[in-house]
């Protein structure tokens, strides 16, 4: 990574604490507390699930909608207030600039979704007083939705290019709730026929496979996720956004500034 | 050697949203900017200037044309690295202070860490925000912004500044401070080229002036042989209540103002007309001489075409 990239990314990131994103950790732990005084109140055996269940799902709502919300405007904010006339009139290439926005934001996400973490485990350990060996997939579950978190990210990236903030959070959120469904989408495309099928299939295979990287329940329950799994959601989510980044900026190089 | 080099720079909008007309808002233009000069672009608002600016800054694309800035392409970092660039109306990262501002630019221009927090302190000091470093931007008034936007401009010690309306937003003050400010960077050897719809910024200060109106190219020269054309008078201003015969004599036209007299005249009469006031002992104050201005070569340039629109502000 060169020296600017890195310049525009440790900004990225300040401007978003200082923009008091990471407040949302305060909301974040509200629930988690609540939910573990809670559920230890009602039940004795299926706390770990809720408490796993529960906390994994928040750590990537949380995410997804500061990904989207941020990663809409990280571009378009500074083309709209012009901030970007003394930054590209230095010696920084306009892929160097979206490559340091993407970076300081997924950085952004990655130490939110620490913190969150260490809320989720402090939970589990309030309701069950003691970590089990199967708990370490927990840790593989949110290495995953940290890859959902750059694919989205990309994706707002991608999508505030070229069409308004609003819009581009808009096709974000749909890509982010029809990939959730992915796996049901390429299952329905399979038993249909004619044109309906190509069109599911051919939407299944386009929209972000978030079915795969969405473990959270297996290892609620105590299941272990495969190594090939692993390397598959990394490959598939590093390309995924390979290709959405290099598309933004595609469209970055071209554009004239407001 | 040439700083600045514009090679046929056209620029045509497509404005409208259903219906795209185009909109030219910069006529193929060719020029050149010398390296060391004080360079004026003047034009009234909507002229093109700032959009010629992007235009070099590499902001917008031309339509057509190219542009060289000390013998290298607009979109050469090697270049970017040695000019720096004023935009109208500068608007900065209003999370961050003055110092972290100019210390993050200065990063990105790739000044070495270790002296960007010095000179990031120098500039502040420079364009007089010393006490203002640690205050965020979003708390910084128009011409306190306008003030950075100068320290920014100049942070990494370009060769060649671009200052888009540098002077708006300023007050008396802050205008004479920011041209002599302009007269430094002359006399440190470097190349300023800056845009104004007000003549009288440039008058004073500038080697060469264009002048550009509706996209087009007007007129391009010195300061002095643009206004060279029109009759040269000078004004006297004496004290005493009289007015020697001999001074109306010489086409003197005076006007009395208490003890106080001001009197135009040809300049070729200048000599004669001292003389008279000396005989009569009168106290000569002030011999002025009185130029044709920029703003009449303005006003008359403007004219053949249209009633200049919009009119100058
Ligand atoms: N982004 C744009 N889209 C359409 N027209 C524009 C745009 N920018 C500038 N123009 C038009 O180009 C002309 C020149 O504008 P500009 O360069 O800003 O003038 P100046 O800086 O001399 O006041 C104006 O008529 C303006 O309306
Ligand atoms: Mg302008």
């Amino acid at each position: 990574m060169n020296s600017r990239i890195g310049l525009i990314a440790s900004n990225t990131f300040r401007e978003a604490v200082r923009d008091r994103v990471l407040y949302n950790l305060i909301a974040f732990a509200l629930l988690m507390s609540g939910a573990a005084i809670l559920v230890g109140q009602i039940s004795i055996d299926i706390e770990r699930l809720v408490v796993i269940n529960l906390g994994l799902t928040a750590v990537s709502l949380f995410g997804i909608v500061i990904a989207i919300f941020i990663g809409i405007g990280l571009v378009s904010k500074e083309i709209e207030r012009r901030t970007l006339y003394t930054v590209l009139s230095r010696p920084v290439r306009r892929w160097e600039f979206i490559a340091g926005k993407f970076m300081g934001l997924a950085g952004t996400l990655v130490v939110n979704a620490f913190f969150m973490a260490i809320g989720v485990f402090a939970a589990l350990l309030y309701v069950s007083h003691h970590f089990q060996a199967s708990d370490r997939w927990l840790l593989v579950a949110l290495y995953f939705i940290i890859l959902q978190f750059l694919i989205i990210t990309s994706l707002a990236l991608f999508f505030s290019s070229f069409s308004s903030p609003l819009m581009a959070a808009v096709f974000a959120f749909a890509l982010f709730v029809i990939g959730t469904f992915a796996e049901d989408l390429r299952g329905f495309g399979a038993m249909a026929k004619g044109v309906v099928r190509w069109l599911a299939t051919g939407a299944a295979y386009l929209v972000p496979n978030f079915s795969a990287l969405n473990v959270i329940s297996s290892v609620a329950h105590q299941r272990p996720v495969s190594g090939q799994l692993i390397l598959y959601n990394t490959a598939y989510a590093l390309i995924y956004t390979l290709m959405a980044v290099c598309g933004a900026v595609l469209i970055f190089e071209r554009r004239n500034l407001k | 050697m040439t700083a600045i080099e514009i090679l046929g720079l056209e620029k045509t909008y497509n404005v409208g949203f259903w219906r795209k007309r185009p909109k030219c808002a910069l006529r193929p233009l060719h020029m050149q900017v010398e390296e060391g000069e004080i360079f004026g672009f003047l034009g009234p608002n909507g002229a093109g200037k700032t959009t010629t600016l992007k235009l070099l800054m590499g902001l917008v694309f031309p339509t057509s044309g190219s542009a060289r800035i000390l013998g290298m392409e607009t979109h050469d970092p090697r270049m970017r690295a040695q000019i720096g660039f004023l935009p109208e109306q500068p608007y900065f990262y209003d999370y961050l202070t003055a110092r972290e501002l100019l210390e993050y630019y200065a990063g990105l221009s790739g000044v070495p860490a270790k002296e960007r927090s010095r000179r990031s302190q120098e500039m502040l000091e420079r364009v007089g925000l010393h006490d203002a470093g640690g205050l965020q931007l979003r708390k910084f008034s128009k011409g306190m912004l306008q003030r950075v936007g100068i320290a920014q401009a100049i942070l990494h010690e370009p060769k060649v500044v671009f200052f888009d309306e540098p002077m708006s937003g300023l007050d008396p003050m802050g205008r004479r401070e920011v041209r002599d400010l302009m007269d430094q960077l002359r006399q440190e050897g470097k190349t300023v080229f800056f845009s104004t719809h007000i003549l009288s910024d440039a008058e004073a200060l500038c080697d060469r002036v264009a002048i550009i109106h509706l996209g087009e190219l007007r007129g391009i020269g010195s300061v002095a042989d643009l206004t060279s054309s029109a009759q040269n008078r000078v004004e006297l201003i004496w004290q005493g209540p009289s007015v020697p015969s001999s001074l109306r004599a010489l086409g003197a036209e005076p006007h009395i103002a208490g003890s106080t007299v001001r009197a135009t005249l040809l300049e070729a009469n200048q000599d004669a007309a001292i003389e008279a006031l000396r005989r009569e002992r009168l106290r000569l104050i002030s011999v002025v001489p009185v130029r044709a201005s920029l703003e009449d070569y303005f006003v008359q340039k403007l004219k053949p075409t249209e009633a200049v629109a919009g009119g100058r502000q």
